[in-house]
């Protein structure tokens, strides 16, 4: 009896230490980097704001909310890369702040948005420009060049081997290999390929039958894998394999095609990705201040990458507090800037917004304002 | 159990134990009162989505034309699942419990209770990464040998990450819950039935048909259903393994889908209706596992005769 | 059964119709090299020789033993084989994937720092660094571990007691009545709700409760505690029915109160498969990713408290890694840490393991005194 008590308090004794010790020796500062100096300019920001939303935003919002916090003491940002809807639906029962989308907002979204944010409902902002790479694994061919159709046949399944004369035709210099072509899409429902079917149902509307969706149509047999890096991986795994992905994630060893754009093939970038965006229209019956982009797939200008997916940040128009809008209006303001843009074309590889985006972006942010 | 009536004498135990005896009421109630809370709340997001006029469900066909095939999909999986696991799960308990010498056995089930502890993420990083890429011949060996059998019909995938794939990473999930509990179960045969067993000149392996089995039956199926359980309700290792597709008697092809995986795949990007089919989906799963565990109740009550318990 | 009594002469009485000692080494020697030679004809690799083989011997020992020792023997040996092949089998997968585990998380887990700090500050700027230049890998898992420990341990204070009292009601005072056969029927029902439920159900609850946007570790505890239940209660019952009646009913025959035999008498005896039951409920949830994604935010710091504030946790920690690498374009730093989280939610469940041990066997009552 007498051992089995000393037993147990020796236990609880250990369990006890044991939480202690845990708890005694963390550190949030894992990179060594010694306090940033408060050098925000405009007003003094404290307060955590808090967002949810795509998981293609990820990367740059790590960098972002890091650069954020060390030049504003006391405010800080939290982001959760839950999902694009998830993030919407967030902003609109008022659970988040601010939103991170890979699409705007949808029409009765908008509609239902001013019960939180205001009579102007919810301000869409474009904050990461993201190319998205038709990408493929053949051992000796490296450039490519790929129209609309070609692609969309290609995922289709309508095409069996890559010596087929519908890629020949595009590629007289090229020497294809008599491989497999294997097709790898998304099995998640994803915001690339909600922008890559848009961009195959509108440039290649006859091939391409389905509507456009975050969903790859199910009646296509073809591979498929989870993520970004799940289709990556697939299809550095398998030759002959093809897929589209985000630019900034394809490595070295896969080819990446140019896409006939107008007379040209244009080889993506993040010049020509921004281009393309710069070429698209406003979309009606938002807000004054709204920045929804309803891009043009069809483009024919030289040098632009139709193939492109922009994220948005869905903020407020009207907050509650002014220190929440004060917050989100510094926090959006750094996002767009010269050195926010850097910082997340840096460390996400996103393509920066051009210098007129900036400017419209940084006009919308200004008319955030606190319920007054 | 008829031996509650001894209890008569008076004093401070008789209010501890109407304390005790409500308070193990409290808790079984309180468990009611979740699994209704989990089913309203199941219930409530679910129905916009079956009520809603068909062409607005994914698919354009209405909500049964989309949960058909996935739910025959989870059963596929699941199933392949418990064939695979169940006789390995009981074969390696019984090894633990019965064959193997003594300090090895119990080394055995710590490596086996620890195996229940993987993230299922990992089993599916492993299951996409290294199973697939090596199973993938023998999916192509499977296909031009027997391949005049619907299962097993070509072309095989050239990935590997088929539902066959699916179930066997579910199979290796569930191992180590079935194995776990009936392992202890085993070891509770009372030892008077086994000595007497292999008195009478049985050899060990009808000293277990005879004492051990009979005896550990409904924990045997208990312990397959908590391994059910998790084999229909696992999400993210099947999202990461399968190649998803169109419903497809071929086990060797890409092709299948699981509720779960598909909640977990869509729930993300979804917004309005699509949140309510997704919990509608999850509704549907909710229910099959009802009705497996009604079938299995059954299954026990009818063998209660044959339990060698009490 | 009576063929056995046979009398035979004295000395081979014992072993007369059986196999001698070597048996099975012979047949295993004859099963691999003819299991090799098969395989040299159809292309030689260890895995097919393996299985071959270990048909061939299962074949050779069960035939030989049925020739000699009679069709009661030669079961016997079946069942022998197909229990440890059986055991083999399940090997095989385990032990790949835990290889694949050490393999690729150790270099994560050894890397100075992965344990004291947190994600906070670390951008794919850094990773891409590290992967161009080779500079060091930064970056931690310490505000994950700190909320792993926090939400499983609130969990688990959630739901031991209140599985373990249900399965109490179940076994000792339910008798079969209806509410005790519909609680077992709906418990069954419960292992059946997959995690993302869970997780929603617990979001929403806590929504509805707490307000909008309510996000804490402690959420994630319900969550996880609506999967964990289920499972606690299914183990300790199993393992509460089978006390023999003899020792109830030997306490009861003292003067024993009901609940005082309860806590006394039967879960002590019980009490190492119910802790068995609890580490394997424990285990089954401290891997969730769902649940906890929907209920706990993400975090990249640290959060000591369990019930304010966004809290990271392992298994969301490896899922946003492998998923999200923090730098797209180089995901080497990121999957090295994923890797090296998993390795570390094994020990953790390890030690867990040696823990749920040493409590049953503090309280278990002393054998063969």
């Amino acid at each position: 009896m007498k051992a089995s008590r000393f037993g147990r308090n020796a236990a609880i004794a250990v369990i006890a230490a044991g939480a202690l010790a845990l708890t005694a020796c963390g550190s949030d500062n894992a990179t060594n980097s010694t306090a940033g100096t408060p050098a925000a300019s405009g007003p003094k920001v404290t307060g955590t704001l808090t967002g949810i939303g795509s998981s293609a935003q990820g990367a740059a919002m790590d960098v972002w909310k890091t650069n954020f916090a060390s030049a504003n003491q006391g405010a800080q940002v939290q982001y959760s890369p839950d999902g694009s809807g998830a993030g919407r639906k967030a902003i609109l029962d008022g659970s988040a702040q601010f939103a991170g989308s890979d699409a705007y907002l949808k029409d009765d979204e908008y509609a239902s948005s001013k019960a939180k944010c205001g009579p102007d409902g919810a301000l869409n902002i474009p904050v990461y420009i993201s190319p998205i790479a038709v990408a493929f694994n053949l051992p000796d061919v490296k450039d490519l060049k790929l129209d609309a159709a070609t692609v969309a046949k290609i995922f289709r399944g309508q095409i069996a081997k890559w010596n087929d004369p519908a890629i020949a035709a595009l590629n007289p210099d090229a020497k294809l290999p008599d491989l497999k072509v294997t097709p790898v899409n998304r099995s998640d429902d994803s915001g690339t390929t909600q922008n890559f079917t848009d961009y195959l149902s509108a440039a290649a509307s006859d091939v391409w039958t389905d509507k456009s969706s975050g969903v790859w149509p199910a009646s296509l047999k073809g591979e498929n894998a989870k993520g970004t890096s799940g289709v990556v991986k697939t299809v550095t795994d398998t030759p002959g394999a093809v897929t589209y992905a985000d630019d900034s994630a394809v490595s070295g060893k896969l080819g990446v095609a140019q896409i006939k754009v107008g007379n040209g093939f244009t080889t993506i970038s993040a010049d020509a990705a921004a281009k393309a965006v710069d070429a698209g229209k406003p979309v009606e019956g938002r807000a004054a201040n709204d920045l929804s982009i309803k891009l043009d797939r069809k483009t024919t200008i030289e040098g632009a990458y139709p193939i492109v997916l922009v994220s948005f940040h869905v903020v407020c128009s009207t907050y509650d507090s002014k220190e929440t809008a004060d917050l989100v209006k510094a926090f959006e303001n750094y996002v767009v800037s010269d050195a926010g843009q850097k910082a997340a074309a840096e460390s996400a590889k996103s393509a920066p917004l051009s210098k007129a985006l900036q400017d419209k972006a940084a006009k919308s942010i200004e008319s955030i304002k606190a319920k007054s | 159990m008829t031996t509650t009536s001894l209890t008569t004498s008076r004093g401070a135990g008789r209010a501890g134990d109407k304390v005790f005896s409500a308070a193990t009421l409290a808790a079984g109630c309180l468990i009611l009162a979740v699994l209704f809370g989990v089913a309203l709340f199941l219930v409530i997001q679910a129905v916009p989505a079956l009520v809603a006029p068909p062409d607005k469900i994914q698919g354009g066909a209405g909500f049964f034309a989309y949960i058909w095939p996935i739910v025959i999909g989870t059963l596929i999986a699941a199933v392949i699942a418990l064939v695979i696991a169940t006789p390995v799960a009981i074969g390696v308990a019984l090894f633990i419990s019965h064959f193997a010498p003594r300090r090895l056995a119990s080394g055995l089930g710590y490596v086996i209770d620890l195996l229940a502890a993987i993230p299922s993420v990992v089993y599916g990083a492993w299951g996409a990464a290294f199973l697939a890429r090596e199973i993938s011949p023998a999916y192509g060996w499977l296909a031009s040998n027997l391949g005049w059998l619907p299962i097993f019909q070509g072309p095989a995938s050239a990935t590997g990450k088929t539902i066959l794939t699916a179930g066997i990473v579910l199979a290796v999930m569930v191992l180590p819950i079935i194995t776990s509990l009936s392992r202890e179960i085993f070891l509770q045969t009372p030892k008077l039935h086994e000595e007497a067993a292999l008195a009478l000149g049985a050899t060990r392996w009808e000293m277990i048909r005879m004492a051990v089995l009979p005896f550990g039956r409904p924990g045997i199926i208990s312990a397959i259903m908590l391994g059910l359980g998790r084999a229909l309700g696992e999400t993210m290792a099947v999202a990461l393994v399968l190649s998803s597709g169109a419903l497809t008697a071929s086990l060797i092809q890409s092709g299948n889908q699981t509720i779960a995986a598909e909640i977990a795949l869509n729930f993300p990007e979804a917004s309005g209706l699509k949140v309510s089919t997704l919990i509608a989906a999850g509704l549907v799963l909710f229910i099959i596992t009802l009705g497996v565990n009604m079938l299995a109740r059954w299954i026990i009550t009818r063998h209660k005769e044959f339990s060698g318990a009490n | 059964m009576t063929a056995t009594l046979t009398p035979v002469k004295k000395r081979s009485a014992l072993t007369k119709g059986q196999l001698p000692k070597a048996a099975p080494y012979i047949v295993l020697a004859l099963a691999l090299i003819l299991g090799a030679a098969i395989l040299a004809l159809i292309g030689f690799n260890a895995f097919g020789w393996g299985i071959v083989s270990a048909m061939l011997f299962t074949v050779g020992l069960v035939g030989w033993s049925a020739a000699v020792e009679g069709s009661r023997r030669a079961k016997d040996k079946l069942a022998t084989c197909l229990v440890v092949g059986a055991f083999l089998i399940s090997l095989l997968p385990l032990v790949s994937v835990i290889w694949t585990v050490l393999v690729k998380g150790l270099p994560g887990l050894l890397d100075p720092g992965f344990l004291g700090t947190s994600m906070n500050g670390v951008t794919g700027a850094f990773d891409n660094k590290s992967v161009e230049n080779g500079a060091p890998v930064v970056g931690g898992i310490y505000h994950a571990l700190i909320g792993t420990v926090q939400i499983t341990l609130l969990a688990t204070v959630i739901s031991v007691p209140v599985g373990l009292l249900t399965s109490i009601y179940l076994v000792e005072y339910g008798d079969d009545r209806p509410l005790a056969r519909a609680i077992t029927f709906f418990v069954d029902v419960m292992t059946g709700i997959p995690s993302i439920v869970a997780g929603l159900f617990a979001a929403a609850f806590f929504f509805a409760v707490a307000g909008p946007g309510t996000k804490t570790g402690a959420v994630a505890a319900v969550a996880l505690s609506v999967l964990m239940i289920p499972v606690v209660v299914r183990s300790s019952e199993e393992m509460l029915k089978i006390v023999p009646n003899e020792l109830r009913e030997a306490a009861y025959a003292l003067g024993v109160r009901k609940w005082r035999t309860i806590l006394k008498v039967v879960i002590p005896t019980a009490i190492s498969g119910i802790a068995s039951g609890v580490t394997l409920a424990i285990a089954r949830v401290i891997g969730e990713t769902a649940p906890i994604l929907v209920t706990a935010g993400f975090a990249t710091s640290i959060n000591n408290n369990v019930f304010g504030g966004w809290m990271a946790s392992l298994p969301t920690f490896i899922y946003t890694q492998i998923l999200n690498p923090t730098s797209p374009s180089n995901p080497g730093p990121s999957d090295q840490r994923a890797w090296g989280a998993a390795l570390v939610l094994i020990i953790l469940v390890m030690l867990l393991n040696l823990a749920a041990r040493l409590v049953a066997r503090i309280f278990a009552p002393k054998a063969g005194r």
